[in-house]
């Protein structure tokens, strides 16, 4: 799993059945320290995450469908989580 | 999944019989800002995908899952064409 940070959607009306009715975020993916780590990602959102929220991105196919609950569908990535702390160990 | 432009297709006469009547579509990954980011890779078309089109692909085992229940040897398939990319100023 990854942290990252939501900072769009994507419309697309034609596109995998498994798809439909899901917003389609994009993500940001983020190093502990809150920097950029790569390109952006798109996830589908399975809990209604807002622009702007750092969230917890599910970054692998059978997570990220049964997040959304749709299984056996062209997902790898799902948002599935916002997170409100972070804490390292000293 | 990701953002990606289709910039070509490949044509194989002699392939698996799974990829029969399957476009392979060259696709460009690119960022948020819609610039190339990354190698071309090649990606089998599950929408109709047209060259320029700006898509987005699922990757891994689930990228065979628009042709269930047929087993089609994919790890890269479009699966949506964008029509808009809505990147929030945050």
């Amino acid at each position: 799993m990854l942290i990252g940070r939501v900072i769009g959607d994507i419309v697309a009306t034609q596109k995998a059945p498994s798809h439909e009715g899901q917003k389609i975020l994009i993500v940001q993916p983020l190093n502990l320290d809150g920097t950029d780590r790569g390109g952006v990602v798109l996830a589908l959102d399975a809990v209604d995450a807002g622009a702007g929220e750092r969230v917890l991105v599910a970054t692998e196919g059978w997570s990220a469908m049964t997040a959304v609950g749709r299984p056996h569908s062209p997902i790898d990535m799902a948002v599935i989580g916002v997170i409100d702390a972070v804490t390292l160990a000293a | 999944m990701f953002l990606a432009r289709v910039v070509g297709n490949v044509v194989a006469t002699m392939k698996d019989p799974a990829f029969t009547g399957k476009k392979i579509l060259v696709i460009q990954p690119i960022n948020k800002s819609g610039d190339a980011e990354g190698a071309k890779i090649l990606a089998l078309d599950s929408v109709g995908a047209g060259a320029g089109e700006t898509v987005y692909c699922c990757r891994g085992r689930e990228a065979s899952f628009p042709w269930l229940p047929d087993e089609v040897p994919t790890e890269t398939s479009i699966i949506a064409i964008v029509d808009q990319i809505n990147v929030e100023k945050l």
